[in-house]
């Protein structure tokens, strides 16, 4: 690099560590982005979807004969008109197209129409006659393992039991031990841009799909075998992107509308509204988890047992890979030489749950942490102190037997957030106290609480999965176009890839070709906080490809070695003392000249494989791990159970930044994630209905209840094999945001609240709380 | 096909209500086209009232001008107006804690009524002031109390062809309070609320509690034992006896039910918490304050 700082730099173009602008920047704010509920075809008929009401019951009969007959209907569809795979999946493809006999969760898929407007779609599905059986819902996860199968692959979607280290300490007597039992609500991912789509049927038997996603090339091959169609007649673009965080990694209306879309030979549009977005999509599972810590009374963390019941609802989607996740993350980012966890995740009758930030994580980071918390009060010991004595290193040993290769600063996120300041000031402002905008609390009314939490999780896609990210880049003229299939849902990987060009190749021009299945292989998934790594990783690939070409197509024209030659800010010079005189930089050309003739690299980008667990669930499942800590400073009235987060800070461990102020938007938004779940975030499920199916009733944080983020430390030690050094960032402020506002409710109220989101009976109607008053 | 009449005086809105009394009347239209986009109501004719002149505004009405009347089509950052505020503070507050900017921006006072939610905000308000509600078709115009107005879960006293013009409120001499539970820090929905308004030269007290019953309900024992045992010249915080004893009472006035939202449980604990509250604060000496 230091023949690289001989020469100043001079373009203005973004680089990597500088906050470039967005290029959807100013779009998305000034509303003129196209968001896939803006796709328009003048052709298009509008698509809808008929709805199991019941949670659970048996199809005896299906009538579409009074919606065909309306006029404006153009296609009813059941699951009869499936023509390939009736099934479909992200890992199990065990989730129907349509319901054919049974359904198995309230708003499961039976019938899908096409009509000319979306008021006559409604009409139709009015009229559709569906002669249901109810049957009892199985809505009671503790149950499912040994209630008859709801689904011919049983109701047991995986069970992981891993065991390491010595398990005779279990029974030593010497030991400090605390228990708990603790339970999450079922989280939404909340994206603003409900589902929606549009197929274009291409008059040959193929169809394109323009949808938002976060993954084309495996909605794809799920959609052209459910088509019963080779993979190239089905064709996917991304369309614009209203958030993702895990709801859009499984197929929603994708197979529905190019099943309209090929029988009626007319495009068709699909566009879930609000309520139907929450039936729509996967949410987080919801989790039970009972913990024992065993600890010397020194405070070293001996081993630790943890169960684990995840509820997977009524389709597999992800389960299998969140639960593995949740059992591997299972203790934290701790040093704990002997482990026992076993985690389930089980079929029921309530809404699917699947992907989102975190993935197992959460759920588990929100039960270890409030067992170190307990340990620490039972040792006697500052909390702080406690995890740092047991905080894992690289070097160490996770409980799966994996060995950390890689960057791991568990001790210094901790001692960041920890140490930093607080800005926090006292509740004087009436509105920022517990119960805002309502007037309800004086000033006397508020107590403060305070705790820190850890949490980690892998990075990337894990057991053996062979994940790959491909790039193409071409330079002509000047002017890099890059193509990528990674799908951009906010993240800023359009961003980064402007940066990633800039650094490599001195290239301000850069085009970002269409996202589309039929321009590259697959980039994986946007998830896993992988994209940055993987995509990135790729593009950087072809950029240095690209960059060698360059330099030996030039070498070679001007009979000077590689090595005397040097790239930066768009023109190629040679270095002093190289080549065939002394004069300094007799060769001075542009990209520009340089590329008359294209240069093209193609690449395919992987990370270091991993291995499966074993059957003790043992093994090198994972490429690399990131660590986040939190602060939170809460407000409490405890009188009426309500609460204002005062304060939140952070630090995390980012490998190396690449674009400030996106890390900062990726930590301020997941913690506001994570503080949604702490105190208001529930799909409240009963008897297997949705009870908030809205925005309404379905509380997400507003600028009353979100703080501030004080970022205490960005941790920047660059992970051996990620591209630049970073590592990706995404999920980690949605892990131990929760934790630390659960423990600080803990400490400003003094109950125990095992489970989240705390809810204000939780607080003002505890039994035996010592704040309990009597009214 | 449908119809959208866009009104610019009250005699336009009452002749097309007149000549479609089915037609949906839309002002603000935020509680209106929540249920259309929700597809719980279906779209019938519409006469749009947001453009009549006459139905903004306020003055102040009576031999010593303190009755308020405000035109239905006030809205809620109308209502936060200071000018408004010093006059009727508790409607100020509540009209604070309805949604986002943009919403507070668009409903209006008379959208609130109509509405008759059990958990509309100004609604307890309303009915601890003894509002009036006046209403005109174009067979003339007439007036109700507000207990006669709202009558159940979301349901009025308005006739086909009628259209709310204006709520009458007095302008009292003494503090006003108002407190709303909801389970964020802003735009929720009401899990219970608490007017309370002073009348000192009256020596009354009058509290009202929002979605803890069908309609607000006024807290008459509660009412009763204030007028007897508060302070009205002094202004002095009550003992804590009657303060509790007044939680007790106005908790017995509501009627609450579990929902989504909250637990019966919670509410009526939370009423207590929140007249405890109301009457310290507006028996502390220090003159009420808006919003």
């Amino acid at each position: 690099m230091t023949t690289l700082e001989a020469v100043s730099r001079t373009a203005a173009g973004p680089r990597i560590g500088e906050s470039a602008p967005r290029p959807d920047g100013v779009p998305k704010v000034t509303g003129s982005f196209a968001f896939s509920s803006d796709l328009h075809n003048d052709r298009m008929l509008w698509g809808g979807t008929l709805r199991s009401p019941h949670a659970a019951a048996r199809i005896r009969g299906i009538d579409v004969g009074p919606a065909l007959a309306l006029a404006g209907v153009h296609a009813v569809l059941t699951h009869e008109d499936v023509p390939g795979s009736p099934t479909y999946g992200l890992i199990h493809r065990d989730q129907p197209v349509l319901a054919s006999d049974v359904v198995r969760y309230e708003g499961e898929p039976v019938v899908v129409v096409a009509a000319d407007h979306p008021d006559m779609v409604r009409r139709a599905l009015a009229v559709i006659e569906v002669d249901w059986e109810p049957t009892e819902p199985l809505v009671d996860p503790e149950l499912a393992a040994d209630a008859t199968p709801i689904h011919p692959d049983g109701n047991v979607i995986r069970r992981v039991h891993l065991r390491h280290g010595d398990q005779t300490v279990a029974d030593r007597q010497d030991l400090v031990s605390v228990e708990g039992t603790y339970e999450v609500g079922m989280q939404d991912q909340a994206f603003l841009g409900p589902e929606s789509g549009l197929a274009v049927p291409d008059g040959d038997g193929g169809v394109d799909l323009y949808v938002a996603t976060q993954w084309l090339h495996e909605d794809r091959d799920q959609v052209a075998a459910c088509l019963g169609l080779p993979d190239d007649k089905v064709r996917l673009t991304l369309a614009g992107v209203g958030g993702a965080f895990g709801a859009r990694e499984d197929l929603s209306l994708h197979v529905h509308l190019c099943l309209l879309a090929l029988r009626t030979g007319r495009p068709v549009k699909m566009s879930y509204g609000r309520e139907e977005s929450f039936h729509g999509h996967v949410h987080r599972h919801p989790a039970r988890m009972h913990y024992r810590h065993l600890a010397t009374t020194e405070g070293d963390l001996v081993r630790v047992e943890a169960r684990l019941l995840l509820d997977g609802g009524a389709y597999a989607s992800s389960s299998s890979a969140v639960i593995s996740n949740a059992t591997c993350f299972a203790v934290g980012p701790y040093r704990v030489p002997s482990v026992e966890v076993e985690g389930v995740v089980v079929r029921t009758d309530n809404p699917p749950c699947g992907a989102m930030r975190g993935f197992g994580a959460v759920q588990t980071c929100f039960a270890h942490e409030a067992q170190m918390d307990r340990l620490a009060v039972a040792l006697g010991m500052d909390p702080v102190d406690l995890r740092l004595r047991n905080a894992l290193e690289p070097g160490d040993r996770l409980p799966t037997g994996q060995v950390i290769t890689g960057t791991l600063p568990v001790a210094e996120v901790l001692r960041a957030c920890a140490g930093h300041p607080s800005a926090a000031v006292g509740p004087d402002d009436p509105m920022a106290r517990p119960g805002g905008a309502g007037r309800t609390a004086d000033i006397d009314d508020v107590v403060r609480g305070e705790a820190v939490a850890v949490g980690f999780k892998n990075l990337m896609f894990s057991e053996g999965f062979d994940d790959s990210s491909s790039a193409r880049c071409v330079l002509h003229r000047g002017v890099a176009t890059i193509t990528c299939a990674c799908a951009e849902v906010g993240q800023g990987f359009v961003t980064l890839v402007h940066q990633i060009v800039g650094e490599v190749l001195g290239v301000d021009e850069v085009v970002l070709a269409p996202v589309a299945t039929t321009s590259i292989g697959s980039a994986g998934s946007t998830s896993a906080s992988r994209q940055t790594w993987m995509s990135g990783g790729a593009v950087q690939m072809a950029c240095e490809s690209v960059r060698r070409e360059l330099l030996a197509r030039v070498a070679a024209a001007n009979d000077v070695s590689v090595h005397d030659l040097v790239l930066v800010d768009g023109r190629i010079f040679s270095l002093p003392g190289g080549g065939s005189g002394d004069d300094y930089l007799s060769i001075d050309l542009s990209l520009d000249e340089v590329t008359a003739e294209p240069v093209e690299a193609d690449v395919v980008h992987r990370h270091a494989p991993t291995l499966p667990l074993d059957a003790d669930g043992q093994g090198d499942a994972h490429v690399s791990f990131s660590v986040s800590a939190h602060r939170a400073i809460v407000d409490v009235d405890p009188d009426l159970g309500l609460v204002k987060v005062v304060e939140l800070t952070t630090a995390q461990d980012v490998g190396r930044v690449l674009h400030p102020l996106q890390v900062l938007g990726q930590l301020e938004g997941g913690a506001a994630q994570g503080l949604g779940l702490a105190v208001m975030e529930e799909v409240q499920v009963t008897d297997g209905r949705i009870r908030n199916a809205s925005f309404t009733d379905y509380l997400i944080p507003t600028a009353l209840d979100m703080p501030p983020v004080e970022i205490a430390a960005l941790i920047e030690q660059p992970e051996p094999g990620a591209p630049f050094g970073a590592k990706g960032i995404g999920e980690p402020p949605a892990i131990s945001s929760t934790a630390a506002v659960a423990g600080a409710l803990r400490d400003a109220t003094g109950l125990d609240l095992p489970r989240v989101p705390v809810r204000p009976d939780d607080i003002c109607l505890a039994s035996g709380s010592a704040l309990d008053e009597a009214d | 096909m449908v119809t959208v009449t866009i009104a610019t005086s009250i005699d336009d809105a009452c002749a097309a209500l007149d000549s479609d009394p089915g037609a949906l009347v839309m002002a603000g239209g935020t509680d209106l086209m929540v249920e259309v986009n929700r597809g719980t109501r279906l779209v019938g004719n519409v006469v749009a009232v947001d453009r009549v002149p006459e139905l903004r505004g306020w003055s102040l009405e009576g031999d010593r001008s303190d009755v308020l009347r405000l035109g239905a089509g006030t809205t809620c950052a109308d209502l936060a107006e200071p000018s408004l505020a010093k006059l009727v503070p508790a409607l100020a507050q509540a009209a604070r804690t309805v949604g986002s900017p943009q919403i507070r921006n668009a409903a209006t006072l008379g959208g609130n009524l109509a509405t008759a939610s059990p958990a509309g905000d100004t609604l307890p308000v309303l009915a601890a002031l003894d509002a009036e509600v006046e209403l005109r078709s174009s067979a003339g115009t007439r007036r109700l109390p507000l207990d006669e107005f709202v009558v159940g879960v979301k349901v009025n006293a308005l006739v086909p062809g009628e259209l709310i013009t204006a709520i009458r409120v007095p302008v009292l001499n003494g503090p006003q309070e108002f407190l709303k539970v909801g389970t964020r820090n802003a735009m929720v929905i009401a899990v219970t609320s608490l007017a309370l308004v002073v009348d000192r030269p009256g020596r009354t007290v009058r509290v009202a509690l929002g979605s803890v019953a069908p309609v607000p309900v006024r807290a008459i024992e509660a009412e009763v034992l204030a007028a007897e045992r508060c302070d009205f010249d002094g202004m002095s915080v009550p003992p804590d006896e009657v303060v509790e004893r007044f939680a007790i009472l106005t908790a017995d006035a509501a009627r609450p039910i579990d929902d989504h939202r909250g637990s019966a449980a919670y509410r009526r604990h939370a009423v207590s918490v929140l007249a405890r509250r109301a009457i310290r604060r507006a028996f502390s000496g220090v003159p009420s304050v808006a919003a």
